[in-house]
């Protein structure tokens, strides 16, 4: 159990912190704009406050 | 969904959606808005003419002052953050509020009575101390019941919505809900003296409370005043707009970069004090950070009416909305510009803070409101504004009080920072504190009637909503509903 020691200290888990954040990021930036399809999907609930008188 | 309305129509809960709930916090929230910002030009005036305390410890700056404060950002602000958010999340998900009327209606008296104990307790001396969290342990208490129930209303809501996707005005008054409650819960760590006094002592100490108290006031901004009326602006942008957000893509990154970066920013506040300088360094880093989402979402917001700019000169709330996202652009570029220590050197403890502030406050929160407000009402009473002329008259009203008010802080401001630090030949300060006091006079006039301006704005449009209220109906969505069937 000695290898959990690293995570207490700061040097450490300050840059894989970061590290962890940055990718997430990037991962939400690839599954925004990464497909032109799933951009057509996410795009067309921008209707959906204009949609809501109709119903 | 014909047979649902015929079938609960003319009763008192017949509606497809519980509006009632929403004309209730609308009320307060014009109500709020013209105590809280006439406290706000006494206060004001107190500073430009001393003599307006009376010797009177009850309406002396230091009791009135959270007065302001709470009664604008909770009374005012959060009255219309449950007013839109339950109007939202309804309309988005085409689900009534769960929990039922008892539930809601516990927000409602609930969160009136926090405000009201709060203001009369700070005006009898009863304080916590920590700014913007002023309320003693009893009311924080009462808040944290409050907002439990709000947290089960609208996730319960968005549980039952009849929508496959959660719009994303939803995301940010979910977020704004869920930091709200981390923030008030760790800010609001107090030991009581005992179990019937109304004092306490914070269970931080030294920095570390400061520390903790930035943590919390800057996020109160950055969630309850900045992502929850971001939720307000992707709803009711579009829908006064008649057109959808500019870009939905762009909403989804404005979203996770907000949160990512918002709850490391509140150090900037305590730069050159006994907190480590790395601390600062990395809260001036994730400020810098900041401008890029929320430029990205002012002009998202914008930019949705792209192809249809002609409505900001015929219609006076998309005026109010959109001059409203340029006050945000403004302030989300002053900052992180003031979060530099350089900047911060100058700058803090001056009244370009104050001003900075207001620009957010005023020009942001405030204008989104009045916008959505004149959005909403109309609705949720079946009927139209009493007078577009009077939003009209608010508008420039409320323009020209926030230029006033910031342009005069700015001065105000900038001259005490460099009055402050000022030496002469000899090495000595070339100005005493009193002189700086003197020569920002004339600018503390001229925020009182900035302030004045904008509360004139405020009283007009309880009146037009009054006049409005009173020429509406709240059956009449049920009788829509049943002609419609």
């Amino acid at each position: 159990m000695e290898w959990l020691l690293w995570f207490t200290r700061f040097e450490n888990t300050k840059p894989l912190s970061l590290v962890i954040f940055f990718l997430v990021f990037c991962g939400i930036l690839f599954y925004v704009f990464g497909s032109k399809k799933r951009g057509e999907k996410l795009e067309s609930y921008k209707n959906i406050p204009l949609q809501d008188d109709e119903i | 969904m014909a047979t649902a309305s015929i079938a609960t129509a003319g009763v008192g809960t017949s509606e497809q959606y519980n509006y009632d709930i929403i004309r209730k916090f609308a009320i307060m929230t014009f109500i709020w808005g013209a105590i809280g910002m006439f406290v706000g030009v006494y206060i004001a005036s107190e500073l430009a003419y001393p003599f307006l305390n009376f010797d009177n410890p009850y309406i002396t700056f230091g009791r009135l002052r959270p007065v302001h404060t709470s009664g604008v950002i909770f009374g005012f602000g959060g009255s219309a953050l449950f007013a839109t958010s339950y109007y939202v999340v309804q309309r988005t998900c085409q689900a009534r509020l769960f929990g039922g009327e008892g539930l809601a209606n516990f927000t409602f008296w609930g969160w009136q009575a926090a405000v009201a104990l709060s203001a009369l307790g700070y005006m009898f001396g009863y304080t916590q101390a920590r700014e913007y969290a002023e309320m003693t342990w009893p009311v924080d208490l009462l808040i944290l019941f409050v907002w439990v129930a709000y947290l089960a209303i609208y996730v319960g809501t968005l549980l039952k919505r009849k929508q496959p996707h959660i719009y994303v005005a939803n995301w940010f008054y979910l977020a704004f809900i869920l930091a709200t409650a981390l923030l008030h819960i760790f800010n609001n760590l107090q030991v009581p003296v005992k179990l019937f006094s109304l004092e306490s002592y914070s269970l931080f100490s030294g920095t570390q409370d400061a520390m903790t108290q930035w943590w919390y006031g800057h996020n109160a901004v950055g969630f309850f005043l900045t992502a929850a009326f971001l939720g307000m602006m992707y709803y009711f942008v579009p829908k006064q707009a008649g057109r959808p957000v500019y870009s939905y893509r762009l909403s989804i990154l404005h979203f996770w970069a907000i949160i990512f970066l918002y709850m490391w920013a509140g150090a900037h506040h305590l730069h050159w004090t006994a907190l480590p300088d790395w601390t600062g360094t990395l809260a001036a880093t994730f400020s810098i950070m900041l401008l890029l989402p929320s430029w990205g979402g002012m002009i998202n917001g914008i930019m949705t009416l792209s192809g249809a700019w002609d409505k900001l000169r015929t219609d006076p709330v998309i005026r109010f909305l959109i001059v409203a996202l340029s006050f945000y652009g403004m302030s989300t570029f002053e900052g992180p510009m003031m979060s530099l220590k350089d900047v911060n050197a100058l700058s803090h403890y001056t009244d370009w803070t104050i001003g900075h502030v207001h620009s957010g406050a005023l020009g942001w929160v405030a204008m989104i409101t009045f916008g959505s407000m004149y959005h909403l009402v109309p609705r949720v009473w079946n009927t139209q504004m009493y007078s577009v002329r009077l939003i009209n008259v608010h508008f420039w009203l409320a323009t020209i009080g926030v230029l006033l008010y910031i342009t005069a802080m700015w001065i105000s401001g900038i001259m005490q920072g460099l009055m402050w630090r000022a030496f002469d030949d000899f090495g000595n300060l070339q100005y005493s504190f009193v002189e700086s006091v003197a020569a920002a006079h004339p600018f503390y006039v001229m925020r009182a009637v900035g302030g004045a301006f904008f509360l004139a704005g405020m009283i007009l449009m309880c009146y037009n909503m009054y006049k409005t209220i009173r020429q509406g109906s709240t059956e009449a969505h049920a009788g829509l509903n049943v002609a419609a069937a």
